[in-house]
């Protein structure tokens, strides 16, 4: 009987023991000069052309290179793989391409990758999976060793925005050789990073790609390798933060970042998203919620709602209150002349009075940031409007708001991080399935701005659309969202509204 | 004995095969797996297209019966999120699933035979329960819970063990306490009781009239016989610990098959979840199987039952 009781204590002390003596203990790896990074979803596709997740966007700005690079702070574009570029007429646009550029496998750049990989995407068969992103190409034509031409289907203002985002460059003859499937098990790219082990859904590593051409506008990188490891569960990765297993994770949630920076081995960093939280308010002619084609009721829904102690209590650091339906910082984008509609709970009551409404029940779908939904709720019922929640999965909601069953929706845009109005408002009010408003001199003006390339009659047309949605109070603009990463202490970091981890631009303190 | 196996090994796969049935309907009941896979901001033309690749465009049934076919001829597809054939996908996998497994197993084990002994020794004394304590806590508390528990202790608190992953047999150590303390109490509580019966029986009373030593009593010719239905039972609670890594393998991210499960529901990666699916519930089957051919070969009245 003893003996087997000191056989089993014997087993767990030595287990534990074995445990402490060959565990090392996993600090921050400024020694090895390497960036563990936890993320908590797995690309479905390295290859940028196939995956919409944010790590598939944050691996392909590290491993690849775009024609153009937009500066994220100024938003200035600048050339990467391109040097200049000029628009020709309205659908053609000709680029000179960078010489000396080499890919990670060592073939060299020219006219046919970028010929190629355009075309390529171009066409639908190849089923590119976010075909909003490329299927405004017509095609590529090589004009000589370093000369492209891109021409468009149709005027499209913003090409050069999507040409600084997601649509990378690939090598043309491994592409040919090897499609999407080769370029997903073995990724070959041309930028600051090249993928030297990936294990699809559990970790890819990322090692300094040495003869990365000079002049690029991405800065040399300094960190030397990245790994980048897929954890799934969010305490999990706060877990390895705290022990010291990673050094850097995102999207962690307000409350948990504020408790983070009492730790000092961390450092807990916020920064506005291109995300922006707005509501949708059914105005239609048969609207499920007549009330709401009154524009005094809708105008009392905006002033129910303290925007500014949203931002400041549950929305978090880096988020700004928004007077229009767009991010500030895209193109067009302005609150310029726009109605504004500042907290008056008193003033929303006026509203409805005159209006002739009480007891006001209407329905408000949401997706996601729940407590939000639960805030809005709660100001909307000070001024006497009862609001019942449905919360759904984002394909329900979108169903819901298209087949004209929403009143009232708690929405949220990131925009592709397109910096272009034109891949945000238009979504929501130029009578797309989405529209819930349908106005149709915004949806005239929001086209002008799409399908103009002078950027001075963009820039009104769209000014003028957010001020019709904004005095005719069609939607309420909230804010942006905000998003805390937590990071090593010893780590420079920076957050972007685009939300892409440039680990070129790390270091070390 | 033949006829026997082979009427419970008919059992099991029309078995295997009702449950492959009832997860592919119950799947399409989750929601549009076009527009899940499509995301955020797709366009209804991306989704005809995904409809259109993947053919769910045909009616369910039609869609059962092709997957089942192309099943019965070892193709298990191709996943819509990973863009691999499934079965290597999942063969890969399973390594780090067994591994757990089996270690949980042993552990589990290794708690349970000891502690069940001495509860049934010192029945109805502060041992049995202490024992008995311990039982109730491995079985009440949620093992995400405990496992979070043991991660601030063992990682935070004492640095000993890594967080997550499975490079080094330390990345194991945390989820097999976790499962396999789950996993414990069945066990125990079936060693105590077998214990007690046997401790009673007059064979017992004889080997001590015969003044054998204590622990020989114990250990020679009562846990021998108390142990038989702990085999069976064993069988049985690998398909459970095999099942139950999904929640435990997510936690400490373990890239195993339970992992592989997690993701495949979150991406709506069907045919993934399908073969998955399939495969958990045909080696559970067949561990059931097993437990039961053993059970009527230690006892034959089980046979003609």
């Amino acid at each position: 009987m003893l003996g087997m009781n000191r056989g089993f204590a014997l087993v767990l002390t030595s287990v534990v023991l074995a445990g402490t003596a060959l565990s090392t203990p996993a600090w921050a790896q400024k020694a090895a000069n390497t960036i563990r990074f936890a993320y908590d979803q797995a690309p479905e596709s390295v290859d940028p052309f196939f995956n919409n997740t944010r790590i598939g966007v944050i691996i392909g700005a590290n491993v690849w290179d775009t024609l153009v690079y937009r500066d994220p702070v100024t938003n200035e574009y600048k050339g990467q793989l391109a040097t200049s570029w000029k628009q020709v007429d309205d659908r053609t646009i000709d680029f000179d391409l960078r010489q000396g550029v080499k890919f990670h496998n060592g073939e060299e750049f020219d006219a046919d990758d970028v010929v190629y990989t355009l075309n390529f995407i171009a066409r639908p068969e190849n089923k590119v999976v976010t075909q909003g992103n490329v299927n405004w190409i017509e095609k590529a034509e090589k004009l000589d060793k370093y000369k492209v031409r891109l021409t468009t289907r149709e005027v499209f203002p913003a090409a050069i925005e999507y040409l600084a985002g997601p649509v990378v460059i690939h090598p043309n003859e491994y592409y040919e050789k090897v499609g999407p499937k080769g370029q997903n098990e073995k990724p070959v790219g041309s930028g600051p990073y090249k993928v030297t082990n990936y294990v699809p859904g559990k970790s890819i590593t990322l090692e300094l790609n040495k003869d990365y051409f000079s002049g690029s506008p991405k800065p040399r990188a300094r960190i030397g390798k990245v790994e980048i490891r897929f954890i799934p569960d969010r305490q999990t990765q706060m877990a390895e933060a705290l022990s010291g297993g990673v050094d850097l994770i995102m999207n962690v949630p307000k409350d948990q970042a504020d408790q983070f920076k009492t730790v000092p081995t961390l450092q807990v960093v916020s920064g506005e998203t291109m995300r922006i939280v707005f509501m949708q308010i059914n105005a239609l002619e048969n609207s499920p919620a007549p009330a709401l084609k009154d524009e005094r009721v809708r105008k009392a829904i905006i002033h129910a709602i303290d925007r500014e102690a949203m931002v400041k209590n549950i929305v978090g650091e880096g988020s700004r209150v928004l007077n229009t339906i767009c991010f500030p910082s895209q193109f067009g984008c302005t609150d310029e002349g726009a109605a504004r509609y500042p907290y008056d709970p008193a003033k929303a009551k006026a509203l409805l009075a005159e209006a002739g409404v009480s007891n006001l029940t209407l329905d408000i779908v949401a997706y996601r940031e729940r407590n939000q939904t639960e805030a809005l709720i709660g100001y909307l019922q000070r001024v006497g409007i009862k609001t019942n929640l449905r919360f759904l999965q984002y394909a329900a909601m979108r169903e819901v708001v298209s087949s004209n069953k929403a009143m009232l929706t708690h929405q949220t845009w990131g925009s592709f991080s397109v910096n272009d109005v034109s891949a945000s408002t238009p979504n929501f009010f130029a009578f797309r399935s989405e529209d819930i408003t349908r106005d149709a001199a915004v949806r005239d003006l929001l086209n002008k701005g799409n399908n103009s390339v002078d950027p001075e009659i963009r820039k009104d047309a769209y000014r003028r659309a957010l001020k019709i949605i904004a005095d005719k109070a069609y939607a309420v603009p909230l804010f942006s969202l905000s998003t805390y990463y937590v990071a090593s202490k010893d780590l420079v970091f920076k957050p972007y509204p685009d939300e892409i981890v440039r680990f070129w631009e790390m270091s070390w303190k | 004995m033949l006829g026997f196996i082979l009427k419970r090994l008919g059992l099991a796969l029309l078995v295997a095969l009702a449950v492959s049935a009832i997860a592919f309907f119950l799947l399409r009941l989750t929601g549009d797996v076009a527009v899940a896979i499509a995301g955020e901001g797709a366009r209804q033309a991306d989704i005809e297209l995904i409809r259109k690749t993947y053919g769910l465009d045909r009616p369910v049934v039609i869609q059962y019966l092709d997957w089942l076919w192309k099943t019965l001829n070892g193709d298990l597809g191709t996943s819509i999120y990973f863009k691999t054939n499934v079965a290597p996908l999942i063969i890969d996998k399973l390594p780090v699933t067994l591994i757990l497994g089996l270690s949980s197993l042993a552990l589990a084990l290794a708690i349970s035979i000891p502690l069940g002994v001495l509860a049934a020794i010192y029945a109805n004394s502060w041992i049995d329960r202490v024992a008995l304590a311990i039982a109730v806590v491995g079985q009440a508390l949620p093992n995400f819970f405990f496992a979070l528990i043991l991660v601030m202790l063992f990682s935070i608190t004492l640095r000993w063990l890594p967080v997550s992953g499975s490079q080094t047999w330390q990345h194991y150590v945390m989820p097999t306490i976790a499962l396999g303390y789950y996993a414990a109490p069945a066990f125990m509580r079936l060693i105590r009781a077998g214990m007690i019966e046997v401790l009673s029986a007059d064979y017992v009373r004889t080997a001590r009239a015969k003044g054998l030593p204590a622990h020989k009593i114990i250990f020679k010719h009562a846990l021998r016989n108390a142990v038989v239905p702990v085999v069976a039972l064993a069988a049985v609670q690998l398909g459970f610990l095999l099942g139950g890594s999904v929640v435990i393998e997510t936690i400490f991210a373990l890239d195993g098959l339970g992992y592989l499960a997690y993701q495949s529901i979150t991406y709506k990666d069907f045919p993934v979840m399908q073969a998955v699916v399939l495969l958990l519930s045909v080696v559970y089957v067949l561990l059931t199987l097993l437990a039961d051919i053993a059970n009527a070969w230690l006892d034959p009245r089980i046979r003609v039952a």
